[in-house]
């Protein structure tokens, strides 16, 4: 991560969006090998919330609006 | 029931449902149409153009409305001013894909290019969104199921959101 674009964006766990479907959208959206978005699903799923990408305020907008338009319960925020 | 999406050849998948799945289905993915309804832009015409929301845009009160348009920031004003340049597209989204359901779901068998599965995976993301948060379903909705009487007002429900469950399954894996 570079220290001078100190944006993420998070996905945080819900009970109806699936592993199998949360994997999916990792992999399509972000173009994350399998491997890489099924341990981001996994985090997901288990702590509650994952960071799925990091960059400039605009590119964690343009990412969460995609997320939300799959129906992730996505977030942005400044990554203190 | 049926045995679910199966991948195709060309790219895309194909699935078989009954006229009782598709009636289920449809009237499902248009009360989505109706929930989601048009983007609420605002009187200026240049902000309509652009699909950006009325200045006075709220967040949604109902659950599912909540649950179908997040807000992305924790701050309540940057929530809602992203909102205010977002859902309108967001909407506009989800109704194509609810169309896309609509045109190509009729009894028997259903095949469905790459770009229509897409939009069938997300309208059915939706539907069990919806349908999941009024029942406000568990990660153990089986054992939630289970326990519940088959003479209980939300059992249907319930069996029809497993259903979808196993349906939105079946199609990530046929598209994978």
């Amino acid at each position: 991560m570079r220290p001078d674009v100190p944006w993420v964006t998070i996905v945080w766990n819900d009970p109806i969006n699936l592993m199998s479907y949360v994997t999916y959208v990792f992999q399509t959206v972000f173009g994350y090998p399998r491997a890489k978005a099924e341990k981001l699903m996994l985090d997901v799923h288990y702590k509650g919330k994952a960071v799925v990408a990091s960059g400039t305020r605009e590119e964690m907008e343009r990412d969460a609006q995609i997320l939300h338009s799959y129906g992730l319960w996505a977030t942005i925020q400044q990554d203190r | 029931m049926g045995g679910g999406f199966k991948a195709e050849r060309d790219g895309g998948v194909s699935i078989r449902l009954d006229h009782g799945e598709v009636a289920i289905l449809r009237s499902l993915v248009a009360q989505i149409l109706d929930l989601v309804g048009p983007g609420s832009t605002g009187s200026d015409p240049l902000e309509r153009a652009l699909g950006i929301g009325a200045a006075e845009v709220t967040p949604p009160t109902d659950p599912v409305l909540a649950r179908l348009f997040p807000a992305a920031y924790a701050d309540e004003k940057e929530a809602l001013e992203f909102r205010r340049y977002t859902e309108p597209s967001l909407r506009d989204g989800k109704r194509a894909d609810a169309e896309v359901v609509l045109r190509t779901a009729v009894p028997g068998k259903i095949r469905l290019d790459a770009e229509q599965a897409k939009a069938w995976l997300r309208a059915l993301n939706d539907v069990r969104l919806a349908l999941g948060t009024r029942l406000d379903v568990t990660e153990e909705v089986h054992e939630q199921i289970e326990r519940m009487s088959e003479d209980d007002e939300r059992y249907a429900a319930f069996v029809t959101y497993d259903w979808l469950t196993y349906l939105q399954d079946s199609l990530v894996r046929a598209l994978w």
